[in-house]
């Protein structure tokens, strides 16, 4: 490899290094440590001025004994538990919900388009913590859905959305659709017309083409979409905490309240380094898999 | 056919000359529109079955529209296409005994080769083992057996034409129609599958209904060719009288070169040629028209150039002869071009076989020529 080559990728790595592997690592450390009353609050701190002698003595006072309090504790096996089946319940809906928005787009007029994709992106130009306070106006009690629906007669008493699931699944989908969107948009767009020509041209319905044709040739988008809502979903935080209930159980909320309402950040590091080990597995995927659809395409 | 028929032998499949024939296609009076562009303009022509006919003009000319229609991507505006005496205006693309084999293949990329033949056999819900001995008859009729387990990205572009094909014939159907079939192909292979068309079409007696624009392909494969233009069919005919008695001075030019002389005619010869008065001082051309053509009528005389001979000597007891002066020699190989200026300016273009070596070439630039053509060579155009 030349040098310029090498200083090149040193950019990235350095990068990552700098803001992903050292801040991983005192996270790591921090889960390895015991909670204690003090500025920063756990121990032990590493004295660098102790030298060698210092650094072995820090070094046998870190143990996993937080992580064995996390297999004891139920709640917290529950959480993640709750954490997937939410996760992968939104993640579900926000297909059933992008999949049809970006057929659409993708058979739109082509001068359509440009802003029915403006659309899509439009609602990141607000803040995303206003946007979810929003649907708190919409979905409470007096909220303009249970307006809206009692003035049209379809209910008698107001439905109780706001904290509980339905409203953490509703903020869920809402907030992920154009990730979910987008990639389904890219390979439907990308399909030659003349394929679905060729499958009604050999005896399919305009329903069968979609079924034999559209639909696994959008399967890559689907695959991509379902991963970039499932990962960030599962360790969600503000929607279940500003629209779930007292029973919506998530680890981000876990998490939060750990490090801010117990002041444990040895216990809290490790739940978040659980999650993170948790969240490798889907990441591998939906690597492995780009790269299989990248070399499909070449 | 107004023209001397050609001596008919048995043996010719001519089946548009035989008026007991019925057609498998019949175009009545066609009209597409698309908004105000007229793509198919009051189109008339019927098409045998197992012929090989083959659409040819510039794009836009309507060619791909007419294939469309055929299909059933696209429903006439005015008139009715018949299929074997039906009309098929109302029945959709996927209940019409037609395939077609797209310019893009269009393969399902998402299935194997053998799949792709089988995806039509399975739509008309034929029992498992019939549709696995249709694939295997399919891919050994395009030779690709080895390949029926791989992906159309894992395989060449000669051999996706194979599938494309393998994969519209697989229904058997009535009428085959092929869009540019072999556009995305080079040279060699194109020339080589185009044979392999034709030994297929004759194999399984389809009638195939191909698009092109390449006249050499069309020339080479169809039994019959349409040449085009805004959406009217110019002249229906068989390859060679096409080349050699094209009607019009659009289908002369259009296929092949040629030389157009423009002049006024004067037929004071008994034996039906006349003579062509085409510029001042000249001596008048010869030619025979295939129909009388009345004194003073305008006319383009039209006149291949492998139909020019060239000499360095003045070729006694000769028609139409001509002098001027090489500027320009186009090399193919096995012809040569020259462009020869007469004096008065016009050039001509000669075409001779290269049938000695370049350096014992006769002819080189700035060569004084003569240039001469039968009575006969030429056609005599009015349209």
């Amino acid at each position: 490899m030349n040098p310029r080559k090498a200083l090149l990728i040193l950019v990235p790595y350095l990068w990552l290094l700098a803001l992903f592997l050292v801040p991983f690592l005192i996270v790591l450390k921090i889960s390895l440590s015991d909670v204690a009353l003090s500025i920063p609050p756990y121990t032990p701190t590493l004295d660098l001025s102790a030298g060698w002698a210092g650094f072995r003595d820090f070094l046998s006072e870190l143990d996993f004994e937080n992580y064995v309090f996390l297999s004891e504790d139920s709640l917290y096996w529950k959480s993640y538990l709750s954490s997937l089946k939410i996760a992968l319940i939104s993640t579900f809906l926000t297909l059933l919900v992008g999949y049809p928005v970006a057929y659409g787009m993708a058979n739109a007029p082509d001068e359509w388009r440009p802003t029915l994709m403006m659309l899509v992106i439009l609602p990141f130009w607000t803040s995303f913590l206003i946007r979810v306070y929003a649907w708190m106006g919409i979905l409470s009690n007096e909220g303009f859905l249970n307006q809206f629906l009692l003035w049209t007669g379809l209910i008698s008493e107001p439905l109780t959305i706001l904290n509980t699931n339905t409203a953490v699944y509703i903020g869920i989908v809402y907030t992920y659709l154009p990730f979910m969107i987008l990639p389904i948009y890219a390979t439907l767009e990308k399909l030659d017309a003349s394929l679905l020509e060729a499958a009604e041209d050999l005896g399919c319905t305009r329903a069968g083409a979609f079924w034999l044709v559209t639909l696994p040739l959008s399967r890559p988008g689907m695959i991509a979409g379902c991963f970039l809502v499932f990962i960030p979903a599962l360790g969600e935080f503000v929607i279940p905490s500003l629209l779930g209930g007292s029973d919506t159980l998530m680890i981000g909320k876990v998490l939060w309240e750990e490090f801010f309402s117990n002041r444990d950040w040895p216990v809290a590091s490790a739940v978040a380094v659980v999650l993170l080990a948790i969240l490798i597995v889907p990441i591998i995927l939906f690597q492995r898999q780009q790269q299989r659809q990248q070399e499909a395409e070449q | 056919m107004s023209d001397p028929a050609p001596t008919s032998r048995p043996d010719v499949f001519a089946p548009w000359n035989d008026p007991n024939q019925r057609p498998l296609i019949q175009f009545q009076n066609v009209t597409k529109r698309f908004g105000d562009f007229t793509a198919i303009d009051d189109l008339t022509v019927d098409i045998y079955a197992r012929e090989f006919f083959a659409l040819l003009g510039p794009s836009g000319c309507g060619k791909t529209t007419l294939m469309r229609m055929l299909a059933g991507f696209e429903t006439p505006t005015e008139g009715y296409i018949l299929l074997d005496g039906q009309d098929i205006g109302p029945v959709p693309p996927n209940k019409r005994a037609v395939n077609m084999m797209f310019q893009s293949y269009a393969l399902f990329p998402h299935l194997t080769v053998a799949e792709n033949i089988a995806f039509g056999l399975k739509r008309d819900n034929l029992p498992k083992d019939q549709i696995a001995a249709r694939v295997d008859e399919m891919l050994r009729l395009v030779q690709l057996q080895k390949f029926a387990a791989r992906k159309p990205h894992q395989i060449s572009g000669g051999q996706r034409q194979r599938v494309a094909l393998a994969r519209s014939l697989a229904k058997a159907p009535k009428l085959l129609l092929l869009d540019e079939p072999l556009g995305a192909l080079d040279k060699k292979l194109r020339t080589d599958t185009q044979f392999e068309l034709m030994e297929i079409q004759e194999k399984t007696g389809t009638t195939f209904v191909i698009v092109t624009h390449d006249q050499e392909e069309a020339m080479t494969v169809a039994s019959r060719v349409a040449v085009m233009d805004h959406g009217k069919m110019i002249q229906v005919d068989t390859p060679d009288r096409i080349y050699e008695t094209p009607k019009s001075v659009y289908v002369a030019d259009f296929i092949g070169d040629v030389n157009l002389v423009e002049g006024v005619a004067t037929s004071h010869q008994k034996d039906g040629k006349v003579q062509i008065h085409w510029a001042e001082g000249k001596e008048p051309i010869i030619g025979t028209p295939m129909q009388p053509i009345a004194d003073g009528t305008r006319c383009t005389f039209a006149i291949r150039p492998e139909k020019v001979h060239i000499s360095k000597e003045h070729p006694e007891g000769k028609t139409n002869i001509m002098q001027g002066k090489i500027i320009d020699i186009a090399y193919l190989g096995n012809l040569s071009t020259y462009h020869v200026q007469i004096p008065t300016g016009e050039i001509f273009k000669a075409q001779s076989a290269n049938t000695r070596r370049i350096e014992r070439r006769k002819f080189t630039w700035e060569d004084n020529v003569w240039l001469w053509w039968s009575e006969t060579a030429g056609v005599v155009l009015t349209e």
